[in-house]
């Protein structure tokens, strides 16, 4: 028991670091490429967390959707739209110490609320795997707890920014 | 198994948060905002699953309520950089302050 314990610390200990050292990264560095690269590396870390918490196919979700189809949104949308003059000038220091200050004192509060507050019952253990089968059963169920209007309107939803990505991206005559 | 309690993951899910806070006030390129706002995302995403995880394990309605999230938040990124490059080629730059001449785009 305890060196399973002490294993999974040191696991999330490993991704919580990536994830921070990266985010920050992400929102500090100057060049856009950079941020998106540690972007997907907060993006790999949070698959990492999914997978800890026992959430595959939520893991593989986020892998394909988010580091593989977002990610190269970014790029490319970068290399479109890079110009010359991007040497990034840096922004106003006071509104980037305002920016500093407002973000360090809501994580100081939400740090304070998470510390204070009492939850109801916590579980100590990861549960166990959500099996596939029951995911796919509420996705396409339409009883109670039941996940299939949302499924379609979501397709829907797609289909519409599908279209809507095309026709406001293409070239007008 | 698991030796780490829930506000541990809370507290990282708010770290990203704030960052990507931070990331929207300071930064000026429409590119790099999208990045915080899916930094913001991403936490939120991480919240639902903790939840569920830690305080109702018997249901799974925080799994997918992130799984919905991540298939929305692909869509609003794939309209916002439609608009981005659609805003490139009409101005030549993506400089959110400078962007008060979108009314202009007729001409």
């Amino acid at each position: 028991m305890g060196h399973e314990s002490l294993s999974s610390v040191i696991v999330f200990g490993i991704l919580a670091a990536v994830m921070v050292y990266c985010s920050i990264k992400a929102v500090t560095t100057t060049k856009i490429l950079r941020a998106v690269t540690h972007l997907l590396f907060v993006l790999f870390a949070t698959a990492g967390l999914y997978f800890y918490l026992n959430y595959s196919f939520l893991g593989a979700v986020q892998l394909t959707v988010y580091a593989g189809g977002i990610v190269v949104l970014y790029v490319f949308s970068i290399f479109l739209t890079s110009t010359d003059e991007d040497k990034h000038k840096p922004i106003k220091s006071y509104r980037r110490w305002l920016g500093f200050l407002a973000a360090s004192a809501g994580t100081l509060l939400c740090v304070y609320l998470f510390y204070t507050v009492s939850w109801s019952h916590t579980h100590q253990n990861v549960g166990e795997e959500v099996p596939m089968k029951d995911i796919g059963l509420a996705l396409m169920s339409g009883e109670k707890f039941g996940y299939l209007l949302p499924f379609e309107a979501l397709s829907i939803l797609l289909l519409a920014c599908i279209i809507g990505a095309v026709m406001i991206a293409r070239k007008r005559q | 198994m698991n030796a780490v309690p829930m506000t541990y993951f809370l507290v990282l899910s708010t770290i990203l948060f704030f960052a990507g806070i931070y990331g929207f006030i300071t930064r000026r390129n429409l590119l790099a905002m999208l990045i915080s706002l899916e930094l913001i995302l991403n936490s939120t995403d991480i919240n639902f699953a903790v939840f569920n995880r830690f305080l109702y394990p018997e249901h799974m309605e925080g799994m997918f309520f992130s799984l919905f999230s991540i298939a929305i938040s692909a869509a609003e990124t794939a309209v916002a950089v439609a608009i981005i490059i659609h805003v490139f080629r009409h101005l030549k730059h993506i400089e959110a302050q400078k962007l008060n001449q979108l009314t202009d785009l007729k001409k």
